[in-house]
């Protein structure tokens, strides 16, 4: 009897509101974060997010470390594009201390952007494609990412929080095995995305899910500050690597993929476009990849080689120097946007002359346009919000900082 | 549009509305208007059929305590896509009255920002729909983000920040 009373529940026969908690810890939120629903039956009538459970004080955390010790800091924004935020925030030191970096290092910075695009984008659109209720794409694309991560091991030694690269470059040129992996992974991939297409893009029961889920106008979009793939799905082409081209991005032919409705549909749609145009940058960087140096010369800044502190002495103090922050950097303010996986990723940096920032603020685009969230799923069914917010990419250490 | 047209079209428009004004380290415009007057500027940069700044890139506080009068920033980053310009305005405040007027009604992005420097830096934005912390614990009693709250506990003496490069916020001047 109690499981009969269970099902004739009247809340919203009553025209009662029953509140419901998805969240903190609900596997179909892909992350800590709660929102507490009102709901009248399966509707939506309002939510109220809530946020920082993995709050970790970057930004003051940030103000106590020197610069290259904030690298890992950066990891554990958006983890799922690690790659990104450490480039981004390299970018940021450089433009404050005025490095110039060799060609060869940024088309090497491009090639390991993209594949954290496309690692990125793998993961957000095969996990809509698994709230939808098709689990197998996600099986398929998960083994792609891990060739990826596999690439980043070669580069780095690790996989997930990769801090790869350093302030002037990259900490090492590509290995033997990154080029053999790199180019597997161009020769094999493109089927294997091409299948997972056939999977879903034109999928009867998933474009009946997805179309019409979620949507937001351009307008709002743009007033609730959304940017990269959520925007660009509302038909604004509005792309940092076009904008305000950094690490050589001018040199490379690509098309920003838009969409029209801004519906759960086209932000798939999009992703899965921007993961075409990725493999397209990757190829021009990797056949042009120029010849020299991979790092700058700047020995303020950048590491000197192993072997050399163990038997120079200039290299020896250099080393002490840039581990223990006490190398010149210029007073003064900066703003350097990046394309991150989920848009505008900007550091907005001010030095006092330091060896550490004086303020480090990181615009975060998750935490900006995840508060539109409330207005994208009023009205609308629980099941088809749970799907909106795995389109969204919301990532919990992006949001929470 | 460039940046001595924008200012120039700031001057035009909006005289004497501009306490300060430089092109920063990184070349963006950078202007500090009063309080009382930051809603209507921003307003007019978002309005303004000329600047077009429609879109907040970003809006978050700093904390200078040795400028007596003027110890809590809150700086607000425009970006106008359409000719590609940004432009970074500042307000100073005292931290005894630390009010300013809320952007939300200018742009709802702004709603999210200023609970995240209210949580930081203890800045009041006026007229704001909801401001309570969004971040850190509702019933934490400090502003972590201001310069006067170390990092770790101050009455530790196993780790004498001193001998790990880690001298709190003071800058250190090289020659």
């Amino acid at each position: 009897m109690e499981v009969q009373s269970y099902f004739s529940t009247t809340d919203s026969l009553d025209g009662e509101l029953a509140t419901l908690n998805l969240g903190p810890t609900h596997p179909a939120t892909h992350g800590i974060f709660q929102n507490v629903l009102k709901m009248n039956g399966e509707r939506i009538v309002s939510a109220e997010p809530t946020i920082g459970y993995i709050h970790r004080a970057f930004e003051k955390l940030a103000e106590h470390r020197p610069f290259n010790q904030i690298t890992p800091i950066t990891d554990r924004l958006n983890y799922c594009s690690s790659p990104i935020n450490n480039m981004g925030w390299h970018m940021t030191v450089e433009k404050l201390a005025k490095i110039e970096v060799p060609k060869r290092a940024q088309y090497m910075r491009v090639i390991i952007m993209e594949l954290a695009r496309i690692s990125d984008h793998l993961v957000c659109d095969s996990v809509i494609g698994v709230d939808t209720g098709a689990l197998t794409g996600f099986t398929y694309m998960f083994q792609e990412r891990e060739r990826i991560y596999e690439m980043y091991e070669e580069v780095c030694g690790t996989r997930l929080t990769t801090n790869i690269g350093r302030i002037g470059g990259m900490e090492r040129d590509f290995s033997p095995a990154f080029h053999q992996k790199l180019k597997t992974f161009l020769r094999d991939f493109p089927a294997k995305f091409e299948e997972f297409n056939k999977l879903l893009e034109r999928n009867r029961i998933f474009m009946d899910r997805t179309i019409g889920a979620g949507p937001i106008s351009a307008e709002r979009a743009m007033a609730y500050g959304f940017t990269g793939p959520n925007l660009r799905a509302c038909g604004v082409d509005y792309d940092v690597r076009v904008m305000q081209p950094y690490s050589s991005y001018e040199d490379f032919d690509f098309i920003i993929p838009v969409g029209g409705q801004g519906d759960t549909y086209d932000r798939f749609m999009v992703r899965q476009e921007e993961i075409r145009q990725s493999l397209r940058i990757i190829h021009q960087a990797y056949d042009n990849l120029p010849q020299g140096p991979y790092h700058a010369d700047v020995p303020d800044y950048y590491l000197p080689a192993k072997d050399d502190v163990y038997t120079k002495m200039e290299a020896l103090i250099y080393h002490f120097k840039i581990v223990m922050g006490e190398v010149p950097i210029p007073k003064g303010e900066v703003y350097h946007a990046v394309e991150a996986g989920n848009g505008e990723l900007g550091f907005y940096l001010v030095s006092d002359g330091g060896r550490q920032p004086y303020r480090l603020h990181f615009r975060r685009p998750c935490f900006i346009y995840y508060q539109a969230y409330p207005e994208m799923i009023k009205g609308s069914m629980l099941s088809d919000a749970i799907l909106t917010m795995s389109s969204m990419n919301v990532i919990a250490g992006e949001l929470d900082a | 549009m460039t940046n001595e047209l924008l200012h120039a079209r700031i001057e035009q428009q909006r005289p004497d509305i501009l306490l300060h004004s430089e092109h920063a380290y990184d070349g963006m415009l950078t202007v500090e208007v009063s309080r009382d007057r930051i809603l209507d500027f921003l307003q007019f940069l978002r309005d303004d059929d000329d600047l077009q700044f429609h879109f907040l890139t970003t809006l978050f506080g700093i904390h200078f305590p040795e400028n007596p009068g003027r110890e809590l920033g809150v700086i607000y980053q425009l970006h106008n896509w359409r000719s590609n310009l940004r432009i970074r305005v500042k307000v100073f405040i005292p931290i005894e009255d630390p009010h300013v007027p809320t952007a939300t009604s200018l742009w709802p992005a702004a709603n999210w920002m200023e609970r995240e420097t209210f949580d930081f830096f203890g800045v009041l934005f006026d007229g704001h729909p909801h401001l309570t912390r969004i971040l850190n614990v509702e019933d934490m009693d400090v502003f972590p983000l201001r310069k006067e709250y170390r990092l770790e506990d101050g009455t530790r003496t196993d780790k004498d920040d001193r001998f790990f490069g880690r001298d709190g916020h003071e800058g250190r001047e090289f020659d």
